[in-house]
């Protein structure tokens, strides 16, 4: 579809759609079975900003016509990316959040309370909504630099305890994901999708604020 | 020596030829073309297309011929094959007030609009073998109609709709517009819907709803069905692609459609009133069609506030049952190797034999109950007795 | 190992097509974050008969790429002609890698065995699953044991495990034995024999299981707390043998019981081919 088509130019979806989406899948069910991991998301796509090629490979991964994306304030700031996603998904765009199967946030510190997304139920606690986070930086050792946090997490997925640290995130990250593990087995997953990697906190991790500087060694 | 088994592959590729050449049978017999399946075992292809919710009848005689005649077999060939065809989208809901009807009968009425039309029917036949067949002597040719002029030719009023106009029985529900579960993309969620009930009662196996229904009518469940109606013919389908936005003709299908007019209901606010149970399959299938309807009455138990005691009004009971191919799968995988299972099964069944029998001894020496382990360990001693002697044997 | 080679042109890679693999995918992933919790799904009607391993099957076609090495197994043994017959279905569909070798294969379908050998982190287990509802011989209605998930209300199993032992003197489940993962859900870990249950705990390889008929997938993530039900008084123990495997002599495995006679005379051997034959080669190889 080009620009003189009289439509807005798109930019191309997966090269190997079959196994593009298949490594995507794999990272991220990596990630979210193995909790304070930092997996390698290989991704060679250039979506329209804000959006990044981290949170569209998620999405044209695991979005479709039965899977409704909701987009943060930033995203949903430029139309190009709902067509964007759209047209390579299918996926309705839903202004709900409690409404969508994944939802996109290119800004996390701005990211709405996760009570707000969709919970689940008692009897199908599956039926909630996954939240893929855009950070800059994620790590399983590092710091997490300006604007961002260490969480020390145990649970399943984790041999003891492990650390994660990323940015940007809501400064008072620990106590959202503190909350939403006193309501499990609802709740929401979480993604932190940075360049070319992904970590995952699934509902089932119980995290708590860590030094911000990694132990020695 | 004992050697681990070995070669599955090998042998199943032999066991697969050797189907095959069984499927063929004596080669000096002709072979059976699809054609002559679709043409002459047309009940039977109906009853595949129907139970493989896949309405192909070229596809279901092929399946029929591949399968050797094993008609559970032949609805997997097609369901399989179902499975991996692309959607394009959902047609217009088929009219069959609208059908070219080849049958049409009531039982609550001695003559109606329309009248009645017997048809292709076994229906007063005497079932005596026809041993001409065996000849291959072919039929007298039909009986004509003489040209009918009707005023509103191929529109065969239903009587239900004929009933409805009176209000003597509940209206057919309203189409909403809301959409309608598939219980092929989702799991079935309980409570099920009726559209959802219906499908699986479609998908169903005839014998097994058959079953369900008769049962209805020996008081499990009683919906005192009268059939109002039993029509089989031609109905169109109809599409309306997103680009057109206006319906364009794909064909024509044959179907059967069964009405019951069952159990009146009524209320101090609503006076009484006669229910609907619906059956519809692919090409004459009158038996699926009467069944399902039965069927489908008694599921309605809840929704009526009538009791539910039976084994034909409880859908999860009714709709987790009525798939032949899960019933068969799982039935049949019992041949699959158990020994794992049937090993950990013996060796407790062993112990608590051994037990029993130290149990009675000690009672007998009137000795206090030695600890579990003792037991344990007498199993372990004959199962090392026989492996002992084994191999003493190699 | 057979090498990876071309899949049939026929067939989308794995069978499935990608919207199947999508919905499939991400009922993976929420039983991954809940684990396990029996999440619904649309299961296929896969060309292979319903109780044979469908959804085992519709779960690794998911999962499955290109660069994974599989192994099928069932009641422990790769040359089953299930297993046969699935590995055959995916080296034709997929053209993955496929070996006999548990610690080679990155993908490892069963059927009623865990492995012998300690699996690692980075593999993953796939279990078909014929019955996935712990609950299900105690209360046959989907409504009632949805419910009783939900409020975490498992007194009816506990009465039932507690009844055997008023009964026989022992818990009389030795297969598919409850368990109880991450402190809240109780699961059937499938028809594995309860000397299996051990393995699950604290496993570092992901463990996934497919339910094709029932139409439910779940999950325990590696690591994980996985406890077997039982009582102070009568603690979770496993079957013992008496004898090592005839063959390897090998003596903390579970052993098939092959009959070789009319007259009682019988052998035990390994259940796991592959770590019979593993261990076979190594003795022979030190000699």
């Amino acid at each position: 579809m080009g620009a003189g088509s009289g439509s807005i130019a798109l930019a191309r979806g997966f090269a190997d759609p079959v196994h593009d989406a298949q490594g995507i899948f794999r990272a991220v069910m990596e990630a979210l079975a193995r909790p304070g991991t930092v997996q390698p998301l290989p991704v060679a796509l250039a979506p329209p900003a804000p959006l990044t090629p981290a949170l569209a490979g998620i999405a044209l991964a695991l979005a479709d016509p039965d899977a409704p994306l909701w987009l943060d304030a930033a995203l949903a700031g430029d139309p190009a990316v709902a067509a964007f996603l759209r047209f390579h998904t299918g996926a309705a765009v839903v202004d709900d959040p409690a409404a969508a199967a994944f939802a996109l946030v290119a800004d996390p510190a701005a990211c709405p309370d996760l009570a707000a997304f969709a919970q689940g139920t008692p009897a199908y606690p599956d039926r909630s909504t996954t939240l893929v986070l855009a950070v800059e930086r994620v790590s399983a050792a590092g710091a997490p630099g300006p604007g961002g946090c260490a969480l020390r997490l145990d649970g399943p997925g984790i041999r003891g305890t492990a650390r994660l640290a990323a940015a940007p995130l809501p400064r008072d990250f620990a106590a959202r994901l503190a909350h939403n593990r006193a309501r499990f087995p609802q709740g929401v997953d979480l993604l932190l999708a940075g360049p070319g990697s992904v970590a995952g906190l699934p509902r089932s991790t119980r995290a708590a604020p860590a030094d911000p500087a990694p132990p020695e060694g | 020596m004992y050697v681990a088994v070995k070669g599955g592959e090998a042998a199943i590729a032999n066991a697969h030829r050797l189907l095959a050449e069984a499927r063929r049978g004596d080669p000096a017999v002709p072979d059976l073309a699809a054609d002559q399946i679709a043409e002459q075992l047309g009940l039977l292809v109906d009853r595949v297309m129907t139970e493989g919710s896949l309405h192909d009848r070229g596809l279901a005689a092929l399946a029929l011929k591949q399968a050797r005649g094993d008609l559970v077999e032949a609805v997997f060939l097609v369901r399989a094959y179902r499975t991996t065809l692309a959607r394009f989208g959902a047609s217009e809901p088929v009219d069959t007030g609208a059908m070219a009807v080849r049958r049409r009968i009531s039982a609550t009425y001695k003559d109606l609009p329309g009248g009645q039309v017997l048809g292709p029917t076994f229906d007063y036949t005497h079932r005596l073998i026809d041993f001409g067949l065996a000849a291959g002597s072919d039929p007298a040719p039909a009986a004509e109609a003489e040209a009918e002029p009707q005023a509103d030719a191929g529109v065969t009023a239903r009587v239900t709709d004929l009933l409805g106009r009176d209000g003597l029985i509940e209206p057919s529900p309203r189409d909403a517009g809301a959409p309608v579960g598939d219980l092929t993309r989702e799991p079935i969620d309980f409570p099920a819907d009726r559209a959802v009930r219906l499908q699986a009662l479609a998908r169903g196996d005839e014998g097994f709803v058959l079953a369900l229904a008769y049962s209805t009518q020996r008081g499990y469940g009683r919906t005192h069905p009268f059939v109002g109606e039993i029509r089989f013919g031609e109905v169109a389908v109809e599409f309306v692609p997103e680009e057109l936005g206006f319906p364009v003709p794909l064909g024509t299908l044959a179907l059967t459609e069964c009405q019951m007019v069952n159990q009146f209901h009524g209320s101090a606010e609503a006076p009484p009133q006669f229910t609907r149970g619906y059956g519809l399959a692919f090409g004459q299938s009158e038996r699926k069609a009467m069944a399902m309807a039965l069927v489908d009455r008694a599921l309605r138990a809840e929704e009526l506030g009538e009791p539910v005691t039976a084994p034909a009004q409880d859908q999860e009971f009714v709709l987790a049952h009525c798939d032949a191919l899960q019933a068969t799968g799982f039935v049949e995988h019992l041949k699959l190797p158990h020994y794992v299972d049937f090993q950990a099964e013996l060796e407790l069944v062993r112990r608590l034999r051994a037990e029993h029998a130290a149990g009675r001894r000690d009672a007998a020496e009137g000795r206090p109950d030695d600890a579990p382990d003792a037991g344990q360990d007498a199993a372990d001693g004959r199962q090392d007795a026989a492996a002992g002697r084994q191999e003493a044997a190699a | 190992m057979t090498a990876p080679r071309q899949a049939d042109p026929g067939y989308n890679f794995a069978y499935l097509d990608e919207g199947t693999k999508r919905m499939i995918r991400r009922a993976i992933l929420k039983a991954v974050a809940i684990p396990g919790y029996q999440v619904p799904f649309a299961s296929r009607e896969m060309p292979m008969p319903y109780g044979w391993g469908t959804g085992g099957v519709q779960v690794t076609a998911a999962i499955l790429g290109r660069a994974d090495v599989l192994k099928v197994i069932d009641q422990g043994s790769d040359d089953t002609t299930n297993a046969v017959s699935i590995r055959a279905f995916f080296a034709r569909t997929a053209g993955v890698a496929v070996t006999t070798r548990t610690a080679d294969a990155t993908v490892i379908q069963t059927r009623h065995r865990i492995p012998e050998a300690p699996l690692h982190a980075g593999q993953v287990l796939v279990y078909q699953v014929p019955i996935p509802e712990p609950l299900r011989f105690l209360e046959p209605r989907e409504t009632e044991t949805r419910q009783l998930h939900a409020l975490a209300e498992y007194g009816l199993m506990h009465v039932k495990l507690y009844e055997d032992i008023a009964r026989h003197g022992h818990i009389a489940t030795t297969y598919a034995y409850p368990v109880e993962v991450a402190g809240r859900y109780v699961m059937d870990p499938s028809p594995t024999p309860k000397f299996d249950n051990p393995k699950m705990d604290d496993c570092p390889a992901l463990q996934l299981f497919g339910a094709g008929r029932e139409k439910r997938i779940y999950a325990v993530p590696p690591h994980t707390r996985v406890r077997s039900l039982d009582f102070e008084d009568h603690p979770f123990r496993v079957q013992r043998f008496a004898r090592p495997c005839a063959l390897c002599g090998a003596g903390d495995v579970y052993l098939d019981e092959v009959l070789l006679d009319d007259a009682g005379g019988r052998m035990f051997v390994c259940s796991d081919t592959d770590h019979c034959e593993g261990r076979r080669q190594a003795a022979g190889d030190a000699r």
